[in-house]
């Protein structure tokens, strides 16, 4: 027990102390899940909304497919990933490879089955009362796919934070397409991973309480907002 | 073969044909169809909500359908909306812009302008008309002064008018309503009458279902009732409430005049 | 239309790109080559004592990915690395053979440890580290290989050899591989009582030591000998190889080597400057 209990002081040590490498390796892990997370929404939004109201051949195998990729591997990832943007693979001259740029490639393709696909349920789901109103007042199909993403708003913003909860908590993508270079590629999860292997247990515990602290905070300003809108929008 | 027309598709009838609020009706209800429906069926699994009707809808008139839930009331005023497909002949005579109003109004979570601009967007109004037209709208129903309220927030009855506002606002030519009152306590059940009374006396063409005898006495012109998806009774409305009817009709009415 | 609240959400996504854009930023101007080595070599503490004093003479920053060595030496295979810097003279020696780098020059050596737990039921404690692993496969006593084609496994193979113990044909009862790192291997050892054979440097700095002590040391043969390699860049065009150059120069220069020979742990000093020998 008392490494549970070292860990604790440990993360107050930390984050009272404001220690620059921590907040420095915090404030990666925040841009690049975020980024992730933002490109992953801008593709993954639309593509579910458009599943949703989709009837073309094949597009039950294309939803079948999607559902499947919501347990992809985050190591198998980051190996494709890798093998694309070595030197010696299709992309290499890009030059990207453990740098920020490749983890942030890494974690949108991680987390865009998961935008799309719980998208494309709630649309589905979300249409199901108010298609034939909307299809009576002129909407056509993706229009009105999208007036579902507005209407659902608070549904997607937790379609959201489940992405950005799986990029953030991550570790075998950017552990391998990054490459944990000190100053440079070197992430939260990717922070704790070595700090275990150096069998520095409580600092890598102290470190998963920070993470979880940070998100905690994202999450309570979200809902700080949500308590804002309370007047207009929930119902 | 069917010919099913979305509304979206639908094309304001052009300005020289004269068709603001009083002229058509001026015109005499002996006017070629608006739409026409020949032997339709409508087919859910084995059971047949629509089992081959037969019926036209003219300018200037006020069809009351009725009938017990699970006639078949809304399955028809859907197909002549355009938004069922059904077996046999639907005919669209002349490009006409309608208008749907549900028992329950699909009201997106934003406020009573957001929905009315939405409304007119969707409906394709230009950008410059769509504020004054919303304003107007709203007005005319009289909710002008819950304009930034959520939708969501608003009685049945205010969210009712709010559906007619949307409808009202597009100037359809041909008005579905389905059961629009049935939710509503008196009150709210005499101002959405009143609306449709004053949309109709403009010169809407209005198709309403209802199971309210009483409404339909007041309000249509013509009654439509239907049973089982077939239609039974299809008489002007004086004729339906003082000849002998059908069986079937008779019953329905012997059963419903406890409620009028 | 009432929009507003869509606002907050791309908001919070955008304030957090603004770090990540602004850091490539700077990133970008910086004089970089990225460097495959060893998790011993960088756990050991190492690299942040040395590379700072070469990126303020040279201007040159140097990314470490480290990893076991058979992975380091393919990555430079694959030239996603400018150099390469392990400790498998073998491995190394055949690297450059098969021509994806230029030159192998001898940098430092450290040395091996064999811990296990203090009360050593096996009897290995001494100087000699064949007799100790005999010893150990006599007792059936539990050891944990790292299994990952590192530098250390390499070196634990040529011991078990050795010492007459056919790994192929027979493994000893205790023998249990674990496909990872030293100190993933001494986490398990550490807490299932085992043998492991370390290098000093991660032994040194490694904090979960539980029951387990250093046992056998000394050995001339537990040296552990380090080589720098430029990668090649005749097979791949990006590779930076003048810059890599600069390094591989200034580790073997009388200023690398003094560097590395400062570095101590504890007071210790863990790797021994040999590069002119």
């Amino acid at each position: 027990m008392s490494a549970f209990g070292e860990s604790v002081s440990t993360a107050a040590n930390l984050i009272a102390s404001a220690d620059p490498a921590l907040m420095r390796i915090v404030a990666l892990s925040l841009s690049v899940s975020g980024s992730a997370c933002l490109f992953a929404a801008g593709f993954g939004l639309f593509g579910g909304a458009g599943l949703a109201v989709a009837r073309f051949r094949g597009y039950r195998i294309l939803v079948l497919l999607l559902n499947t990729l919501l347990a992809l591997p985050s190591v198998v990832v980051g190996l494709v990933v890798y093998l694309l943007l070595s030197r010696s693979g299709p992309l290499g001259s890009l030059g990207i490879l453990f740098t920020p740029t490749a983890m942030v490639i890494a974690q949108t393709i991680l987390v865009l089955p998961v935008v799309a696909a719980l998208t494309r349920q709630l649309v589905a789901d979300a249409l199901r009362g108010s298609g034939d109103q909307l299809r009576s007042m002129g909407a056509g199909p993706l229009t009105r796919a999208l007036l579902m993403l507005v209407h659902e708003r608070w549904a997607v913003l937790l379609v959201l934070l489940a992405a950005f909860g799986r990029a953030i908590a991550e570790v075998g993508a950017v552990m391998i397409v990054g490459g944990n270079i000190d100053g440079v590629t070197r992430v939260m999860t990717t922070t704790i991973a070595l700090e275990t292997s150096k069998g520095d247990l409580p600092l890598a515990l102290a470190l998963g309480l920070v993470l979880l602290l940070v998100v905690a905070l994202i999450n309570a300003l979200i809902a700080l907002v949500q308590s804002l809108q309370k007047g207009s929008a929930v119902r | 073969m069917t010919t099913p027309r979305s509304p979206s598709t639908a094309i304001d009838p052009p300005k020289e044909s004269g068709l603001a609020w009083g002229a058509s009706a001026r015109r005499p209800i002996s006017d070629p169809a608006l739409i026409e429906l020949r032997d339709v069926t409508v087919r859910f699994r084995d059971v047949r909500a629509l089992d081959a009707v037969t019926l036209d809808v003219r300018t200037g008139e006020r069809v009351a359908l009725l009938g017990s839930n699970g006639s078949g009331k809304t399955t028809l005023l859907r197909v002549l909306h355009g938004l069922q497909r059904c077996e046999g002949e639907r005919v669209l005579h002349v490009a006409t812009k309608q208008a749907m109003v549900f028992q329950r109004p699909f009201l997106l979570r934003l406020s009573v302008w957001a929905n009315m601009m939405i409304a007119l967007w969707l409906a394709k109004v230009p950008a410059g008309e769509r504020a004054d037209l919303a304003h107007a709208a709203l007005h005319r129903v009289g909710i002008a002064d819950l304009r930034d309220r959520p939708a969501r927030v608003l009685s049945l009855g205010q969210q009712q008018r709010l559906a007619l506002a949307r409808a009202w606002a597009v100037r359809p030519r041909l008005l579905f309503l389905d059961e629009p009152t049935a939710s509503l306590d008196p009150g709210a059940k005499r101002e959405v009458e009143a609306l449709i009374e004053e949309f109709a006396a403009e010169g809407m063409t209005v198709v309403m279902s209802t199971h309210n005898l009483g409404q339909a006495k007041r309000l249509a012109s013509r009654v439509v009732y239907l049973e089982g998806g077939r239609l039974i009774v299809d008489l002007p409305t004086d004729h339906f409430f003082n000849d002998r009817l059908p069986e079937e009709a008779a019953l329905f009415l012997k059963g419903e005049l406890h409620w009028t | 239309m009432d929009m507003t609240h869509i606002h907050g959400r791309w908001l919070r996504c955008l304030v957090a790109l603004g770090p990540l854009v602004a850091g490539q930023a700077t990133l970008a101007q910086d004089k970089f080559i990225v460097m495959a080595s060893t998790t011993s070599t960088e756990q050991s503490g190492l690299f942040a004592h040395l590379l700072p004093q070469f990126t303020q003479a040279t201007g040159i920053q140097v990314r470490v990915v480290a990893q076991g060595t058979g992975q380091a030496l393919d990555m430079g295979r694959r030239g996603d690395a400018d150099i390469v810097f392990v400790h498998d003279q073998a491995a190394e020696e055949k690297f450059v053979a098969e021509g994806f780098g230029l030159q192998r020059r001898p940098v430092m050596y450290n040395d091996f440890v064999l811990v296990g737990p203090k009360a050593d039921p096996a009897g290995v404690k001494g100087k000699d580290i064949t007799a100790g692993l005999s010893k150990l496969a006599a007792a059936n006593a539990p050891f944990i290989s790292r299994g990952d084609k590192s530098g250390t496994h390499a070196a634990e193979l040529r011991y078990w050899k050795a010492a007459n113990v056919d790994l192929a044909a027979k493994k000893p009862p205790g023998y249990q591989e674990c496909g990872c790192g030293m100190g993933p291997a001494l986490n398990i050892g550490a807490s299932s009582n085992a043998y492991v054979l370390t290098d000093r440097g991660t032994w040194l700095s490694f904090k979960n030591r539980a029951d387990l002590a250093v046992l056998v040391e000394g050995d001339k043969r537990l040296f552990n000998q380090y080589g720098v390699i430029v990668v090649n860049q005749a097979l791949h065009p990006h590779v930076k190889k003048d810059l890599a150059q600069v390094f591989g120069d200034w580790v073997v220069s009388p200023a690398g080597q003094n560097t590395i020979a400062a570095y101590k742990v504890g007071g210790e000093q863990l790797f021994f400057p040999n590069a002119g020998q």
